[in-house]
């Protein structure tokens, strides 16, 4: 068994139901190739670091899947390449760290506790805002250093 | 006698000790760096967003060749820049 884990980003400018769609086609692909899907997770509407394809926001996808061969992921990343509806996307290997990570983060166990509804399976969250004009904020800078230095003393 | 406390110093003596770097992913056990968390992966980065040496972050190699991959992994999906000012 070998664990895999696919990233994706979908165009913000679709609407709800076809995002959805668009990340339902992946799953139902990964399905027919025999895989056991472990987790969805729908990151949400997210700011880009940078613009993608003239986007500055995507909705990022990331399914997590367990398989016995690896030999249909090059197909899949093809279709990904041909799907305009696809911004950008990543497969990766998981080690067994990466997979007890994910568990662990899913029990909440790492960092912030995450509401529940928008981590489930069997799909029934509300679709993203599809919206997606936001101006990168911009963070305002103050560098100021404080160096403590003891005053002299002066008699 | 004068104790330590009672000494004028020019400079303050606390400038410039030395305090032992340590691997954080060693010391807290943490196996597995997440290339979607950017918040943990801003730690690393300076602030043009360039990925800073095992110099200054104290992380062994094997931890900090992980690192830079996650890094790396992030700027793709666009969850982290390539480059920037600011940053921090």
């Amino acid at each position: 068994m070998k664990n895999y884990e696919v990233t994706f980003i979908v165009d913000p400018v679709l609407s709800g139901d076809e995002i959805k769609q668009a990340a339902q086609t992946y799953q139902d692909m990964l399905e027919q190739e025999q895989c056991k899907i472990v987790h969805v997770e729908r990151m949400g509407l997210r700011q880009l670091a940078y613009p993608i394809n003239r986007r500055s926001s995507g909705v990022y996808f990331c399914i997590e899947f367990e398989t016995e061969t690896g030999n249909f992921i090059p197909k899949m990343d093809l279709s990904f390449r041909r799907d305009e509806r696809i911004m950008r996307f990543l497969t990766i290997k998981l080690d067994k760290y990466g997979v007890k990570y994910n568990d662990d983060k899913r029990k909440g166990l790492i960092g912030k506790k995450r509401t529940e509804e928008e981590t489930v399976v069997p799909v029934v969250a509300k679709a993203p805002p599809v919206k997606a004009e936001k101006k990168p904020p911009v963070k305002e800078e103050t560098a100021s250093v404080t160096t403590p230095i003891a005053k002299s003393e002066e008699e | 006698m004068a104790s330590r406390d009672d000494i004028k110093f020019l400079n303050n003596p606390n400038i410039g000790q030395k305090h032992k770097k340590y691997c954080r992913f060693k010391k807290f056990g943490i196996r597995h760096i997440d290339y979607k968390d950017p918040d943990f992966l801003l730690q690393f980065v300076n602030e043009q967003g360039k990925i800073l040496p095992r110099r200054l972050t104290g992380n062994s190699l094997k931890y900090q060749k992980r690192v830079a991959i996650a890094i790396k992994r992030a700027r793709l999906l666009s969850l982290m820049p390539y480059v920037t000012d600011l940053y921090k």
